[in-house]
């Protein structure tokens, strides 16, 4: 089995992909022979033609809805942003045209918008961006973040297979320091279901993204106490059953969330614990977020908004003890 | 031709009235005045070409294949509507049957969209094209402008006809943009555009055809600015207090219809005759509207996804204890 980065993974499961289905096809800025801003889609354009992979004008409004125009005809593109922040210049066209259209008149949008997100690279306010909840909370649209190779590769299959628009985001400070064994041919892994990635009794945390590996970090330090991690995967649908399960066994709960606070992901699970399992809480449903603040440049500030191991750790032990 | 032009003019005429009977369920935006752009462009598709109307294009949904019922349940909110209710007005489509792309709201949004359309069947091996429409104030858009950046360069089949009627809502086209004819808009891509009378259903028929088939050839996008006037407000509660005194009674003698039926030499009898089988259409569109039920409101929750599990749940203050 090869041993495959973050991206690699990524970079396979498009490649298989395409090699299976004739409709799947590539739109983005530079994606052609230079093969991407990260190289994603290196050696595609060689493999593909210049017909399946197309290389856009600056125009994320544009091409975005150029790519919904094409998936009306029954194609399937799959569009990278360059990075995900300018996913903002085609807020419109996803949320309004994509996000609506089965509803209003039955036409499925079967695109995937992907592209490098995620902080921690020292890359400023427009470079860093978690942007999932503009779209989770946008009816229509479904939004995947995996953590670890085998699942990045297997999620954006199911999201290029997906008939409905999909959201994927690729956390690009996992790009190349992460790597796993995936096998080739590897099948897709359901969407909207979450992994739990460490069984425990005493603790919930639940997580996504480059969090994820903070969090285990944190939890590791922690040696002793019994830790369940829950890895979301997809932000939307959101895995209700998954939380509700693990909250159940352990009576705690707490979130990770690189996003800012009001109105991440981890408010709406505090939401749904209170609805579907007040009974079974021992404690505040705690979360661990970024403050509210745009990402900061300078690695000194960045450092200070993003949710550390420490951080981590000394809310997850004072959650235990409470 | 000439049936859809009294067709779109009845049609519309007859929802005005159902509007101030308060039976249409939200916005109403006439045409009038400006049929013979959607009538003369549809006819110049062929049949397995896309087109992506906007708020004045009933004309060209008819053309298509959508009926008078289709047009009527729409505006009624009914459950036999295309989109069951689902959405406004003419904002309904059939991409297999009709070839015809249901618009939004957002204005401009459908460039780029059907750019996308042309380019899905270059990609597929089919010489389709696709068309749209956008208002005079909509070519202020950046998706006007962004559609046709990646239309030019791809060289893909679009036709962007620009209905320009002299105003967006309020705001005259000396407002939105300095040129004198909006199709000079076509020299930021390096693609041909051109002007002519919007109020000559031959013209326009001639010119539209003339773009569409340039852009099949491998042309590329094509502008197509159709001078016109929009004869009523904005929406039924727009009086059109700001246009000059004047203007709305020069461009009556400009008349889509009256000016193809002299150029038909139609007497009384023809035009009493089509009137006649338009009447009779528009009075069972409006007669099914009315009869047909709205929708179920348990409907609401279904169709935003392909899986409808997502999306229905049930509270615990609606569950049993
Ligand atoms: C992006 C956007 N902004 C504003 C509106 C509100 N609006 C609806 S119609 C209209 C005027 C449109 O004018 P024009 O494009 O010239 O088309 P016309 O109504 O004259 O056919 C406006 C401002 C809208 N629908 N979309």
């Amino acid at each position: 089995m090869p041993e495959l980065t973050f991206l690699d993974a990524i970079s396979r499961g498009l490649w298989e992909e395409m090699e299976a289905d004739p409709t799947v096809f590539l739109m983005g800025e530079d994606i052609g022979a230079y093969g991407g801003a990260f190289k994603v889609t290196k050696g595609f354009l060689e493999k593909f033609g210049p017909g399946r992979v197309i290389e856009t004008t600056l125009s994320e409004e544009g091409f975005v809805g150029a790519a919904i125009g094409a998936a009306y005809t029954g194609l399937r593109p799959v569009v990278e942003f360059q990075f995900i922040d300018f996913i903002a210049c085609a807020f419109d066209m996803i949320v309004n045209v994509a996000g609506t259209s089965r509803y209003r008149w039955g036409k499925g949008v079967p695109v995937t918008f992907r592209g490098p997100w995620g902080a921690g690279g020292r890359a400023g306010p427009f470079h860093s961006r978690s942007i999932e909840m503009w779209f989770a909370h946008s009816p229509g649209l479904k939004v995947v973040a995996p953590a670890t190779p085998s699942d990045a590769k297997g999620l954006l299959k199911a999201c290029i297979r997906d008939n409905d628009p999909c959201i994927f985001l690729e956390h690009k400070h996992l790009y190349r320091r992460i790597k796993e064994e995936v096998a080739d041919g590897s099948p897709a892994i359901p969407l909207g279901r979450a992994r739990v990635v460490r069984p425990g009794e005493d603790l919930t945390i639940v997580t996504y993204g480059m969090m994820l590996h903070r969090t285990m970090e944190a939890v590791a330090a922690l040696e002793g106490r019994s830790i369940e991690v829950l890895d979301l995967r997809t932000i939307y649908p959101l895995d209700r059953a998954a939380v509700v399960e693990s909250v159940k066994k352990t009576g705690k709960v707490m979130t990770v969330t690189e996003d800012t606070r009001t109105g991440s992901i981890a408010g709406e699970i505090a939401a749904v614990l209170c609805e579907e399992a007040f009974e079974h809480l021992d404690g505040p449903v705690v979360r661990v977020t970024s403050p509210d603040v745009p990402i900061p440049f300078a690695p000194t500030l960045e450092d200070a908004v993003l949710p550390s191991v420490k951080d981590i750790a000394g809310a997850a032990d004072r959650l235990l003890r409470y | 031709m000439y049936y859809f032009l009294r067709l779109t003019r009845a049609l519309d005429e007859r929802a005005h009235v159902l509007q101030q009977q308060n039976k249409v369920v939200g916005g109403l935006f006439s045409n009038q005045g400006q049929e013979a752009i959607s009538i003369g462009s549809a006819f110049a598709l062929e049949k397995r070409d896309y087109v992506a109307p906007m708020i004045r294009n009933i004309g060209t949904v008819l053309v298509r294949g959508h009926s008078a019922r289709d047009i009527m349940t729409q505006y009624l909110a009914k459950a036999t509507s295309p989109t069951r209710g689902r959405d406004n007005s003419q904002h309904f489509g059939d991409v297999e049957r009709t070839g015809v792309v249901a618009y939004i709201s957002m204005l401009g949004t459908m460039v780029p969209v059907m750019a996308g359309m042309a380019l899905g069947a270059r990609l597929k091996g089919e010489d389709r094209v696709a068309l749209t429409y956008i208002g005079d104030g909509a070519t202020s858009t950046g998706d006007f402008y962004e559609g046709l950046c990646l239309a030019s360069v791809q060289k893909l089949a679009l036709v962007v006809i620009i209905e320009n009627n002299q105003y967006a809502y309020s705001t005259p086209t000396s407002k939105q943009s300095l040129l004198e004819n909006l199709s000079d808009k076509a020299k930021a891509f390096g693609i041909p555009g051109i002007t002519g009378d919007g109020n000559d259903v031959l013209e326009v028929y001639r010119l539209a055809k003339r773009c569409i088939e340039d852009a099949r050839a491998g042309g590329g996008p094509q502008i197509l600015e159709l001078k016109t006037f929009r004869m009523r407000g904005h929406a039924p509660h727009d009086n059109q207090a700001y246009v000059p005194k004047g203007l709305i009674e020069a461009w009556r003698k400009k008349d889509p219809i009256g000016r193809f039926e002299a150029v038909l030499g139609f007497g009384e009898a023809e035009k009493a005759e089509v009137g006649a089988r338009v009447a009779a259409v528009v009075e069972d569109a409006v007669k099914f509207a009315e009869e047909s039920p709205l929708p179920d409101g348990k409907e609401a929750l279904q169709g935003v996804f392909e899986d409808d599990s997502i999306v229905p749940f049930t509270p615990w203050w609606r569950r049993d204890a």
